[in-house]
């Protein structure tokens, strides 16, 4: 016991040498990943890390990594292009999926190699398992105890229904849903915690609560000249509303209380996968900066070999790629780059500021790094977290450059790219860019005509005068059938003017 | 702490079910690309999957999202010669500008959907709803027949069952280990025997006690039989009941002068499609086909389809060697007997009451479903008169006309829809 301990270190024996896996040496390095992990103060969930296989992985692409959804022809759709695609060779399947759960379920594919299952293993089971846990806004909008436990409710109670009303009746509810899924959520209220017990034993009350409340609503009692005028002033709802399906649950006129249970589940869904959307380049950049740094740590204690350390380095490489603007293979910036490349800059001005750097983030430079990497992670979202951490150093690396395109004019115009004057329009255009709220069209409920024909008013808030898309007319009349009456939309223009753009009308009986 | 499951062994069809929705919700257009596909395939290849396209704004599920137009500005990463305040020409795609990042998704918007339809789901398609008449009757019905097969052995039984090398191999294993006591014994006295021998006198008292023994151990041994009623094993044969998966189709095809290519591929196509029908029901099954102008002739599939032969038209010729075959080689107890005849309804006049006659008296008892589709634009004649006479004693015959090659298959339908139980 006279050696060192960097000696002894260097010379601990790797814990595998070939490419071959078996769950013992799954286990082994599951162990070895997590001391480390612990070492760097990740705070996780449990694992459950399950071994599947390239078909398997095939069925929870289509479910959205739903590790049970209820069935829909969508998800069929799915699966068949996906197999398509995987047959033809025209695309690799990830290597890995996880579940905001607890405990965070992680698939590995049963062909990947040893060093693709420990990268897997470091990427999934610790980066973004820690970042579902620290998040906040996973932590205010998930509950990832509950999950597993309201997608088996919301599939036994859609089945059930399927029974009951027929396949082709919920699926006319549910393609309606999931048209309007992206428009199914709180973006600022918090919504209540999901249980299946409370779902369960809540769920009758509720059908029959909502129905006594809707007929309320559409009550027609006689009303006098004056307040009928007076009525007339007021809106309903009151306030635009956002939540369009949160807003169908409890005010659609003809809608049974299963199709609002329906309506229910998928808004649920919608809200539990809505923070995925929102922190998308930090999410990956944060579990792809954890896989890199805690297989560099085994292989500097010795306990990686170097063809292990090649196979992985070759897939790290290949993942955080970033072609550039004007290459075949360009499609968007890479979320893996941006993400990981921020999440090292951040380590980088922490332990080692330049000039600019100080100039720019007074607050962390020289702090320690690991504080301040977990607080970004847990404290921001996609937008917010570009807003205060791209740095200029990061802007000249990649070398981005904002185009501004305005169809009033025949030209694109380059408005800024990496030098002094640019870099804080490019985070700004950046900021916008990975804004969800200016990302997708902003649609609210505006006036419903309670008194008059029921018609249901949205109002379209155009930003920098985008219209909507051709598919609109189709989403609308997917409304209609849930609301039951004439949908229509008003667009404001960023003058303020209204006009109406699109209607689908609903014949009186 | 980290929990490990293998679930390769779980089921890996979780999205059967949803693969089943989707071709439930695209049924229409999927079965127009099967329809296609067997009106244009050639007949040798029609047992097989089919790639089906559905356009994509079919398949497509809308979503609220930006058009094209208005302001945006978007971030590019890469910059090689752009100074700020540069114009450049709108890339030619349009719309979404120098491309952000859904571009690539939406640059394949225009195409099909496409997938594949395994051969299973794809005959499936083809065959829905029907079902042979009364095949499932027959089929659980006949099992009257039995055949027998070997369960092993049995200790009783009749002589002729005696199974000899079973019965003695046990009985040399039964000598053996009645014998093994004795024979120790006796090793053990002869032994002794053998050495007192050498000292003493030949009437020495323990010497001659010693003979008594051997000579009493010997005759025990010797008593042992050779073989006995135990030992007797039996061959033992049980019966099974077998069901009959056999079934034979006769194709009856006029090629008299008046029936011409395009007449003779619809017949073609329709043959096809029954003998596929069979293949899904029946594991063995053998064609017969027959052609006739004004004689009738049993060839090989090859000479039916594609010689060239023509004469004047005597059906009856056809049948009655169909009856031949029936009886000189497929006894109806073992035998599904199933028929199709294609023809133009062109009849020598005299000879189509005799057709009724075979079929009624002779052909119809035996079978179990008889089509018969007749090919033409025209009037129809004498045998299709006939034959509708036919029809109605017998429920297990069919008559059908087609007019052209896209109305085989509502035409098949027809013929083979699923009876009321």
């Amino acid at each position: 016991m006279s050696t060192t301990t960097t000696t002894r270190k260097k010379r601990r024996t790797p814990i595998s040498v070939t490419s071959e896996w078996t769950p013992e040496l799954i286990q082994q390095y599951d162990k070895e990943i997590a001391r480390v992990a612990e070492g760097y103060k990740l705070d996780t969930y449990p694992n459950q890390i399950e071994i599947i296989s390239s078909e398997q992985m095939m069925d929870a692409y289509s479910s959205v990594g739903m590790p049970l959804g209820y069935h829909h022809w969508s998800f069929g759709k799915q699966f068949l292009d996906t197999e398509r695609r995987y047959r033809r060779g025209q695309m690799g399947l990830a290597y890995e999926i996880v579940i905001n759960s607890n405990p965070c379920i992680a698939y590995l594919m049963e062909e990947n190699t040893m060093t693709m299952q420990a990268l897997v293993i470091a990427h999934a089971c610790y980066g973004h398992n820690s970042f579902f846990k620290g998040n906040y806004l996973f932590r205010t909008w998930t509950n990832a105890d509950a999950i597993i436990d309201y997608l088996v409710f919301a599939k036994k109670y859609i089945a059930h229904c399927e029974k009951r009303y027929g396949v082709s009746e919920v699926e006319l509810v549910l393609d309606s849903c999931h048209a309007l899924m992206n428009y199914g959520v709180d973006r600022y209220k918090r919504p209540s915690p999901l249980s299946t017990e409370e779902e369960r034993t809540r769920q009758h009350e509720r059908e029959e609560y909502l129905q006594s409340q809707v007929n309320d609503l559409w009550r027609t009692l006689p009303i006098s000249e004056k307040e009928q005028d007076k009525k007339k002033e007021a809106r309903f709802p009151t306030e635009p509303q956002e939540n369009l399906l949160y807003f169908i649950e409890k005010n659609a006129p003809l809608m049974e209380p299963w199709q609002r249970e329906i309506v229910r589940i998928v808004r649920k869904i919608a809200q539990y996968f809505y923070p995925q959307r929102q922190t998308q380049v930090m999410n990956e950049g944060w579990a792809t900066f954890w896989h890199y740094t805690i297989l560099n740590t085994l292989y500097d204690e010795g306990l990686l070999t170097d063809g292990f350390m090649m196979e992985f380095l070759q897939s790290h490489t290949n993942v955080i790629a970033q072609p550039p603007y004007n290459s075949p293979y360009f499609s968007g910036i890479n979320p893996y780059t941006l993400g990981f490349a921020m999440m090292s800059d951040i380590k980088r001005i922490c332990e080692d500021p330049t000039e600019e750097d100080r100039q720019w983030f007074p607050d962390i430079a020289g702090s320690n790094w690991l504080e301040t990497l977990d607080f970004a992670m847990r404290n921001f979202k996609d937008e917010s977290f570009i807003a205060q951490f791209l740095s200029p150093k990061l802007i000249r690396d990649l070398r981005l450059f904002a185009v501004l395109d305005d169809d009033t004019k025949n030209t694109l115009e380059i408005t800024a790219i990496h030098d002094d004057s640019g870099y804080r329009k490019i985070r700004q255009a950046m900021v916008e860019q990975y804004n969800l709220s200016t990302r997708e069209p902003n649609i609210q409920v505006y006036n419903v005509d309670i008194r008059g024909d029921r018609s249901l008013t949205l109002c379209h808030t155009q930003h920098n005068r985008k219209p909507l898309n051709d598919a609109a007319d189709e989403v609308l009349k997917h409304l209609t059938r849930l609301w039951g009456f004439t949908v229509r939309i008003d667009t404001i223009k960023g003058d303020g003017s209204r006009e109406l753009t699109h209607e689908c009308r609903v014949r009186q009986k | 702490m980290t929990q490990i499951i293998d679930r390769r062994l779980n089921g890996k069809n979780k999205s059967a079910v949803n693969r089943q929705r989707f071709l439930r919700r695209f049924r229409e257009q999927i079965r127009k690309s099967v329809s296609d596909a067997i009106s244009q395939r050639s007949i040798k290849d029609i047992d097989k999957g089919e790639t089906v396209n559905i356009p994509t704004r079919d398949t497509n599920e809308p979503i609220f999202s930006h058009g094209p137009g208005g302001r945006r500005e978007i971030v590019q990463p890469g910059n090689t010669d752009f100074v700020a305040g540069d114009k450049v020409p709108r890339p030619p795609s349009g719309g979404g500008g120098s491309g952000n990042g859904k571009a690539s998704n939406s640059g394949e918007g225009e195409d099909d959907f496409v997938f594949q339809l395994s051969r299973e789901e794809f005959l499936e398609f083809f065959f829905e709803d029907l079902a042979l008449p009364d095949l499932v009757k027959t089929q659980l019905a006949t099992i009257s027949e039995h055949k027998m097969v070997r369960a092993g052995y049995t200790t009783s039984g009749v002589p002729t069952n005696i199974n000899v090398i079973r019965s003695m191999k046990g009985a040399l294993a039964r000598r053996m280990a009645l014998r093994a006591p004795y024979q120790a014994k006796l090793k053990q006295t002869e032994a002794e025997y053998e050495e007192l021998k050498q000292l003493h006198e030949e009437n020495h008292p323990r010497l001659l006690e010693l003979q008594e023994e051997i000579h009493r151990l010997r005759t025990k041994i010797n008593a042992i039989p050779f073989i006995d009623t135990f030992d007797l094993r039996y061959n033992n044969r049980i019966k099974e009941p077998s069901p009959t998966t056999r079934a034979v189709m006769f194709c009856l095809m006029d090629v008299s002068g008046s029936m011409n290519e395009e007449r003779k591929d619809i017949a073609k196509r329709f043959f096809i499609l029954l003998y596929l029908f069979l293949t899904r029901t029946y594991k063995n099954i053998d064609v017969v086909f027959i052609r006739h102008h004004t004689t009738a002739k049993e060839v090989d599939e090859q000479e039916f389809f594609y010689s060239r032969e023509t004469g004047g038209t005597v059906v009856s010729s056809a049948l009655e060697l169909m009856y031949e075959i029936i009886s000189e080689r497929y006894p109806t107890s073992d035998w599904n007997i199933y028929a199709a005849q294609a023809s133009d309804g062109d009849n020598w006049e005299g000879d189509s009451p005799a057709c009724r006659e075979i079929l009624v008296n002779k052909i119809l008892p035996c079978l179990q479903y008889y089509a018969y589709i007749e090919i033409t634009a025209y009037e129809h004649q004498s045998l299709w008169r006939e034959y509708e006479k036919v029809k109605e004693v017998f429920p297990n015959f069919a008559i059908q006309d087609i007019a052209g090659l896209t109305s085989i298959y509502p035409v098949f339908r027809e013929l083979f829809k699923k009876q009321a139980a």
